[in-house]
C-alpha cells in the first residue's frame, strides 16, 4: 500500500481498502448471479431433473449463521475494546466455518447417496458448483480470519485500529448471506 | 473512527517517500503507475506484432488460395502441408488466436492498462494508485496469462481453434478439433489468469477515481479521459466475473465430463454420454460478457479521443455533460443487448424483436458522442498533431463501423448477415480500427509525458496517413464480401463457383492488409527511437489544460515533488473569450482570471480557498 498521500485529502473519502473489499464482493455477486441465472435458463431449456435436498443443509445453515453471530460478537468485543472477548468471538467463529465446511462435505455425500452425481444431469451438477464455489470464497474467509486473530493475540486489534476487523466482519457476513440466498433460491427453483 | 487510522498510517509512511530503488523493484516488480503503465505498453505492442503476424497468414490464404507457402515452413512447420498449403485445422487455429489475442491482450489489457495506469493518477492528482501493490499483481497476472497464450502457440496439437468465443460443443470436445485439446485447456488457463488481472486493475482504478481525487477535483470537474476509464473500469467489474463462470463451467465439461453444455452429441456414429446440458447457455453467458467487453474495447479510446481533439481542436468538449451522459448511457444499454449475437439461435421472434430494439436504442447515444465530436472540431483552430489525426481518424471509424451495426442490430437483416465477412467488417471498424487508433494517439499524445521527450511529428503524419487508408482498403470491401454471402472462419471459397468474381477484391485486401501492417514499423521505429534520441519535451507540449502537464519532464515517484496542485475548474477551457491565453489549466484559481469569467464564476471566485487548505464542511 503507498500511503502516501496528503491527509487533507483522503480523509474526506471511504477507506481506500475498505471500498475495494466492496468492489470484489461486487464481482463475486456476478459469479453467482450469472451462475444463478444459467441455472434458470438451463431449467427453461428442459430435461431437468427433480433434486432431493440433503437434510445436512438445515443443519450447515444454522452453523453459518451462529458463525456470523459470533464474528459479530468479536466485531462489537473490538469496538468495546474486550481483547478477550474478540480471540474468543473469532476462535468461535472459525470452529463453526470448520464445522459449516465438514457440514457441506457430509451433505455432498448424502447428494451421492440420493443419486445426484456431479456428473450427470446439470441439475445435480450446478449443485455443486454452487456449493463449493460458496466453500471456495470461505477458505479465504477463513484465511483473512486467522490473520485478524493472529493481530489479535498481537494486541493489534482495537478500537482504534479496526479496518481489518471490520472487513473481516463484512466479507463474514457477506458469505453467510450468500449461503442463504443459495439455499434459497435452490430450493424455490427446484 | 476509520479516519484517525488514515492519519496515523499517513504519519508512517509519510518520511520514507523519497527512498532509492534497485533495479529489480524499479522497473520489473514496480508498483509506481507510471512503470506499470508502460509494462502494459510493451507487452500490449508486442502481442500487437503477434496478432497482426497470425492475421497476415490467413489473408494470404484468403486472398491467393492458390500460392505456395512452403517458404513459411520454416516457421510454422508442420503447419504446412506436403502440398505447401496451410493446414485447413490450422488455419481456425490462426483466426481464433488472432481475436482472441487483439480483443483481450492489446485492446483491453493493451489500451485500459496502459492508459488507466498511467492517467488516472496523474490527471485527478494523486501520488499512485490505491494500492500500488494490486496494481503489481495485475500487471504480473497479465504477464502470466500473456506466457501460458504464448506457450500455446507452440505445441504439437496447436492452439485454441474453436473462433475468439470459443463456442461448445466444438471448445468442449477434444474428439472434434485438435485445437480442443491441450490447446484449449491452455486458453482457458489463460483467460483466467487474464480475469483476474483485469479485476484487480478495474478495482483500483475504481477506488483511486472515487477516493483519492485532489482537492477541487469533484466529479464534474473529471477530464472525459478518467470519466471513460471509470465507466470501462465498472463495466469489467460487473462483466468478466461472468465469462469466469461461463468459462468455469467449460472447464468442468471438458475436464470432468458434466454435461453444462452439452447434450445428445454423436461423433463418429458414437453417442457420447453427455445428456442434458445445452451450448446455448453457453453463448447467454459469454455475450453477456462479451457485448460489455465490446465497450470495455471502445470506450477508454473515445475518451482518449475527447481529450486530444478538445486540446487541438482549442476549444471546450461540446457537450461535456452530454458526453457522460452518453457513456453512462452506453453502459448501461450495454448490459441489455448481448442476444443481437444471437438471433439465429431459434430464439422466440418476439424476444428477437425485443433485443433488436434495444440495440437499437444504443446507436442514440454512440450519435450523441458522433456529434459531440464533430461539434468539437467545428470551426475550431485545429492544430494537426499525429494524436489529433489518429483521433479524427478514430471518429471516422466509429461513424462507417456504427452504421453497419444498425443494419446488424435488425433481426430480419441479421438473420441473412449474421456469420458473414459483413459482420467481420462492422466489428473491424467500429470496434478494431476505432480503438486502435485510440490506443495509437494516446501513445503520441502522452508519449512526452511517458518518457519525457517526442515523437516525430513527420513519421507520425506518415504513419497515420498510409494506416487510415489502408484500414479503410481493408474492411471497406468486406461489406460487399459479405452482402454476396460470404461466411466468416471458411479456410477456403475456391469450390465455390459464384464467389470466383471476388477473388480480385479478396487478393486487394490481402495485399493492403500486408501494406497497412508494413506501415505499422514506422510507428515502430518513430517509439522506439523517441524514447532515446527523441527531442526533449517541453512540460506542456500542447498547451494543454489537465493536471498531467504540471509535473516535472520526468515525474519520480508520488509524480509531483512538492505538494499536489488543488483544482479549481473543469479541463476544457479553451479559447476562453477575454483570457489572455487560449488554455487555462485546471490549477488556475478563478480569482486570477478576472478578465474572462462569466456571471457564475465570478461568485466562485469570491469564495475560492487558495490557501490549498480545505474546509472540512463535509
Ligand atoms: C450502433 C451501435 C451498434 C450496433 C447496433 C451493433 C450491432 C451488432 C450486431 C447486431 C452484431 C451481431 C452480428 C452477428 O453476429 O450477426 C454485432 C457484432 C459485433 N459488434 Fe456491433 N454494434 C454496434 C456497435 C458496436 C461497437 C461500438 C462495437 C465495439 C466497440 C461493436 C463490436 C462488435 C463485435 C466485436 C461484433 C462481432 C462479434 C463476433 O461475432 O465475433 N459493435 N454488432
Ligand atoms: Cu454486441
Amino acid at each position: 500500500m503507498t500511503g502516501q498521500v496528503d491527509a487533507t485529502q483522503r480523509v474526506r473519502s471511504m477507506h481506500p481498502q475498505k471500498f475495494a473489499m466492496w468492489l470484489f464482493l461486487v464481482s463475486v455477486v456476478m459469479i453467482f448471479i450469472s451462475l444463478s441465472s444459467a441455472y434458470i435458463v438451463k431449467k427453461g431449456v428442459g430435461d431437468w431433473e427433480y433434486i432431493k435436498f440433503p437434510p445436512l443443509f438445515q443443519v450447515t445453515t444454522v452453523l453459518i449463521i451462529l458463525s456470523s453471530v459470533m464474528m459479530h460478537f468479536a466485531y462489537i468485543s473490538a469496538k468495546r475494546n474486550n481483547i478477550k472477548h474478540i480471540r474468543i468471538g473469532l476462535i468461535a467463529t472459525a470452529l463453526l466455518a470448520i464445522a459449516f465446511v465438514v457440514g457441506q462435505y457430509m451433505a455432498w455425500i448424502q447428494l451421492v447417496d440420493a443419486g445426484h452425481f456431479f456428473v450427470g444431469n446439470p441439475s445435480g451438477s450446478f449443485i455443486y458448483v454452487f456449493t463449493g464455489l460458496h466453500v471456495i470464497h470461505l477458505f479465504g474467509a477463513l484465511v483473512f480470519l486467522f490473520i485478524v486473530l493472529g493481530k489479535a493475540f498481537k494486541y493489534e486489534v482495537h478500537s482504534k485500529s479496526m479496518v481489518r476487523i471490520e472487513m473481516c466482519t463484512t466479507f463474514w457476513h457477506f458469505l453467510g448471506g450468500l449461503w442463504l440466498y443459495l439455499y434459497l433460491f435452490l430450493i424455490f427453483n427446484n | 473512527m476509520s479516519v484517525t487510522d488514515i492519519q496515523l498510517q499517513e504519519g508512517l509512511t509519510h518520511h520514507n517517500e523519497h527512498h532509492d530503488q534497485n533495479f529489480i523493484s524499479k522497473y520489473i516488480f514496480s508498483t509506481d503507475h507510471k512503470t506499470i503503465a508502460k509494462q502494459f505498453l510493451i507487452t500490449g505492442i508486442f502481442w500487437a506484432l503477434i496478432g497482426g503476424a497470425l492475421s497476415l497468414i490467413f489473408r494470404l490464404q484468403l486472398g491467393f488460395p492458390e500460392m505456395n507457402l512452403e517458404w513459411l515452413r520454416p516457421l510454422l512447420g508442420q503447419w504446412i502441408t506436403e502440398s505447401g498449403k496451410l493446414d485447413a485445422e490450422f488455419y481456425l487455429a490462426l483466426v481464433t488466436m488472432h481475436g482472441t489475442i487483439m480483443v483481450f491482450f492489446v485492446l483491453t489489457a493493451g489500451l485500459s492498462g496502459t492508459f488507466s495506469n498511467f492517467l488516472i493518477p496523474l490527471q485527478i492528482g494523486a501520488r499512485d494508485m490505491a494500492s500500488g501493490f494490486m496494481n503489481m499483481l495485475s500487471y504480473w497476472f497479465f504477464f502470466a496469462s500473456s506466457v501460458v497464450m504464448f506457450i500455446s502457440l507452440f505445441i504439437e496439437t496447436g492452439p485454441a481453434a474453436g473462433g475468439w468465443t470459443v463456442y461448445p460443443p466444438l471448445s468442449a470436445l477434444p474428439q472434434a478439433i485438435q485445437g480442443s485439446g491441450l490447446g484449449m485447456t491452455l486458453w482457458l488457463v489463460s483467460m483466467a489468469l487474464f480475469i483476474a488481472s483485469t479485476l484487480l486493475g478495474g478495482i483500483n482504478y475504481i477506488t483511486t477515481v472515487i477516493n483519492m481525487r485532489t482537492n477541487g477535483m469533484s466529479f464534474s470537474r473529471l477530464p472525459l479521459t478518467i470519466w471513460a476509464f471509470f465507466i470501462t473500469a465498472i463495466l469489467g467489474l460487473l462483466s468478466f466475473p461472468v465469462l469466469l463462470s461461463a468459462a468455469l463451467l467449460l472447464i468442468f465439461d471438458r475436464s470432468f465430463g458434466t454435461s453444462f453444455y452439452l447434450s445428445e452429441i454423436f461423433i463418429a456414429g458414437e453417442a457420447l454420454p453427455n445428456i442434458g446440458g445445452s451450448p446455448i447457455l453457453y453463448q447467454h453467458l459469454f455475450w453477456f460478457l462479451g457485448h460489455p467487453e465490446v465497450y470495455i474495447v471502445l470506450l477508454p479510446a473515445l475518451g482518449i479521443t475527447s481529450e486530444i481533439i478538445a486540446t487541438n481542436s482549442r476549444k471546450p468538449i461540446f457537450g461535456y455533460k452530454a458526453m457522460i451522459g452518453s457513456m453512462l448511457g452506453i453502459g448501461f444499454l450495454s448490459f441489455i443487448v448481448w442476444a443481437h449475437h444471437m438471433f439465429v439461435t431459434g430464439m422466440n421472434p418476439f424476444l428477437g424483436s425485443v433485443f433488436t430494439i434495444l440495440t437499437l436504442v444504443i446507436a442514440v447515444p454512440s450519435a450523441i458522442k458522433a456529434f459531440n465530436y464533430i461539434t468539437t472540431l467545428w470551426k475550431g483552430n485545429i492544430v494537426f498533431t499525429p494524436a489529433m489525426l489518429f483521433s479524427i481518424g478514430l471518429v471516422s471509424f466509429f461513424i462507417s463501423g456504427g452504421l453497419t451495426g444498425i443494419f446488424l442490430g435488425n433481426s430480419v437483416l441479421d438473420i441473412n448477415l449474421h456469420d458473414t465477412y459483413f459482420v467481420v467488417a462492422h466489428f473491424h471498424l467500429v470496434m478494431g480500427s476505432a480503438s486502435f487508433f485510440g490506443l495509437l494517439a494516446g501513445v503520441y499524445h502522452w508519449f512526452p509525458k511517458m518518457f519525457g521527450r517526442m515523437m516525430d511529428d513527420r513519421l507520425g503524419k506518415i504513419h497515420f496517413w498510409l494506416s487510415f487508408v489502408g484500414i479503410y482498403l481493408v474492411f471497406f470491401p468486406l461489406h460487399y464480401i459479405g452482402i454476396a454471402g460470404f461466411p466468416r472462419r471458411y479456410y477456403s471459397f475456391t469450390s465455390f463457383e459464384t464467389f470466383n468474381i471476388y477473388t480480385d477484391l479478396n487478393a486487394l485486401v490481402s495485399v493492403a492488409a500486408i501494406l497497412t501492417f508494413a506501415a505499422q514499423f514506422i510507428f515502430l521505429f518513430n517509439f522506439f527511437y523517441s524514447i532515446f534520441r527523441g527531442k526533449l519535451a517541453p512540460t506542456n507540449p500542447w498547451k494543454s489544460n489537465t493536471l498531467e502537464w504540471t509535473t516535472p519532464r520526468n515525474p519520480g515517484h508520488g509524480n509531483w515533488p512538492g505538494t499536489i496542485p488543488s483544482v479549481y475548474r473543469w479541463p476544457y477551457d479553451y479559447s476562453k473569450p477575454g483570457a489572455k491565453d487560449d488554455f487555462i489549466p485546471q490549477t488556475v484559481p478563478y480569482s486570477h482570471t478576472p478578465e474572462s469569467n462569466l456571471e457564475y464564476e465570478k461568485e466562485i471566485a469570491g469564495n475560492e480557498n487558495i490557501t490549498g487548505v480545505e474546509k472540512m464542511d463535509a
